[in-house]
């Protein structure tokens, strides 16, 4: 028999209770949106589950708190789509085509526009986040889905990590598709566009997740209910909880876990690209 | 650019002009903004505003709300930072060297990424809950009395644990890469020439791992500034009060909920100014850096 030595044991120990660390108190949400609400506000969470889970997921899904009633779970989660889907498409043709234009082109003010367009990879919108809501209030845009996502584009992101991709791209395939003929927008699509595709799939999960998970700016610019993310509509949900005498633990819980549920499961099952597009583009 | 580019001139212009019009009109456009009004007193009717000069910067550094949100922002930064990053360092080492089911551990530790700021926010509400809180009542069998959102320190302690757990992630992948990409070569040497791990990792990998930690370092204080609204937003219930302020959230709690604009543009400069000599600091270190990568 191998003889286990005791410094495995210690290093499984660490990364066991790493792991429990991270994972206990989603346990303990499911836990709660299981339970009737009436124990869970006497005993707070406890270790057995209960059968409330599709009760409390109709209620999240399909009641709405709030007064115009129409901020249901539905709701939100098509807004959340909106935002992510939006946000991820939006930033990576954005950025793709400026990334395009400056590593493939001959600008005579090339240096002007990478530096106006890096600086903004300095400042985060939460700097700024004031004069970008009364410029968003003066363009009409307050509660509408431009609002809420054309500013978020406003970093070049996106822009540097294809930069970066785009000059690794062997010099003689640029030659190769000139010598056939291949015009830059032929170029562009037919041979850039399908030799990024890996860089795109991990992009596009970090910036969906990016996107979905935004919480400062859509409290802010959106005021109207029907708007509300999944993840803005978590203040209501906590306050509702603060200033009612039954609170709504289940429903609360459950609308919590369908807010996290998407970003993780594309986290988790795409772990490989968003691993590499993470630690590539920030370096 | 590339020696063999196109030379095709209005293209690129159109390739640019969706990029460039959105920097403009909602980045350098509020930035602007911000520095603008941070020079004047708005009237608190809409009435117009009168150019005041450094006044609201010198109120700022005198008002006594301000500089504890900044002492508290500065303590907040630090903790998290060093916590996270130790944590971290702790579980991606022993992630690379187990061989059973390191890639389950990796999945374990690295989901959290994806979690939304509040909703780790709700999670402290829930673990720290004043009645039946599983912090609050480990506290209380050590004899504590924990209490979130009332006594200052308390709701300072559970910010820095949520925001903590929430940035494990982000640092564990990186330092997981970091130590993936040291050559076995450099690892077998040091195996031979050091019989004790722990001194073979302060000396060949902990050396090593520099780059990628000096770059956490930067994305931590960061993440801990700005990235953590959403935590804080939640732990306070929206009721800023006696409670901890980050300085992010005290520009929004002045210039959204108190009106003060001109105060609000002041203090979002002050932080412009903090995130670019941050930068900066940062642009000169990795051109330094590259002579031992």
């Amino acid at each position: 028999m191998k003889r286990i030595k005791l410094e495995t044991i210690l290093d499984h120990t660490v990364l066991i209770i790493g792991s429990l660390i991270m994972i206990l108190p989603i346990v303990m949400l499911l836990q709660m949106a299981s339970t009737p609400d009436i124990e869970t506000i006497k005993n707070g969470p406890g270790l057995v589950f209960g059968d409330q889970i599709p009760v409390n997921f109709e209620k999240a899904m399909f009641q709405a708190d709030g007064f115009s009633g129409a901020n249901t779970g539905v709701r939100m989660l098509y807004n959340s789509m909106i935002l992510g889907f939006g946000f991820a498409f939006g930033k990576i043709i954005v950025g793709m085509m400026a990334a395009y234009a400056i590593v493939y082109f001959r600008l005579p003010f090339a240096t002007m526009a990478f530096w106006i367009i890096f600086t903004t990879l300095l400042l985060p919108l939460e700097v700024r986040i004031l004069p970008s809501y009364e410029i968003v209030q003066k363009l009409g845009m307050l509660n509408t889905y431009q609002g809420l996502i054309i500013p978020l584009i406003a970093s070049a992101t996106a822009t540097f990590f294809f930069r970066q991709f785009f000059r690794s791209v062997p010099e003689e395939l640029v030659e190769a598709a000139r010598i056939d003929g291949a015009g830059p927008i032929k170029f562009f699509i037919d041979i850039l566009v399908p030799l990024s595709r890996t860089m795109i799939a991990a992009m596009f999960i970090i910036m969906f997740v990016y996107g979905w998970n935004q919480y400062l700016w859509p409290t802010m610019i959106t005021t109207e209910e029907d708007m509300f993310t999944l993840v803005r509509g978590i203040k209501q949900i906590t306050q509702s909880i603060d200033n009612t005498n039954v609170p709504e633990y289940g429903r609360a819980n459950l609308l919590a876990i369908i807010a996290i549920l998407p970003p993780v499961l594309i986290v988790i099952f795409f772990q490989s690209w968003f691993v590499k597009g993470l630690t590539e583009s920030d370096k | 650019m590339k020696r063999a580019g196109f030379s095709t001139r209005w293209l690129p212009i159109m390739l640019l002009l969706p990029q460039l019009l959105i920097i403009v009109i909602f980045f350098y456009w509020p930035a602007w903004h911000a520095v603008r009004s941070s020079f004047f007193l708005q009237d608190p009717f809409g009435f117009g505003e009168t150019f005041v000069g450094l006044k609201n910067y010198a109120s700022l550094f005198k008002s006594s709300a301000y500089m504890r949100s900044a002492w508290f922002t500065l303590f907040f930064v630090v903790l998290v930072t060093f916590f996270s990053l130790a944590i971290a360092l702790l579980f991606a080492v022993k992630a690379d060297k187990v061989l059973r089911g390191a890639k389950t551990y990796r999945t374990l530790l690295m989901w959290v990424y994806a979690v939304a700021p509040p909703v780790a926010g709700v999670l402290g509400v829930i673990m720290f809950d004043q009645s039946w809180g599983p912090a609050t009542e480990f506290f209380a069998l050590l004899g504590y009395d924990f209490r979130l959102g009332v006594n200052y320190y308390d709701t300072a302690f559970a910010m820095v644990v949520v925001s903590v757990w929430k940035q494990l992630p982000v640092n564990f992948i990186f330092f997981l890469s970091g130590l993936q990409s040291i050559p076995r070569s450099v690892r077998e040497a040091a195996l031979i020439d050091n019989r004790s791990a722990s001194s073979r990792f302060w000396d060949i990998t902990f050396p090593l791992l520099a780059p990628t930690g000096f770059f956490l370092l930067i994305t931590n204080i960061t993440y801990a500034m700005f990235d953590t609204f959403g935590v804080i937003d939640v732990l306070v219930r929206g009721e800023p009060g006696n409670n901890p302020l980050t300085l992010v959230y005290k520009v929004y709690v002045d210039g959204f909920r108190g009106n003060d604009l001109g105060g609000s543009s002041a203090q979002s400069v002050v932080l412009m100014v903090l995130v670019l000599a941050m930068t900066v600091f940062q642009f000169r270190m990795v051109e330094r850096r590259i002579h031992y990568t």
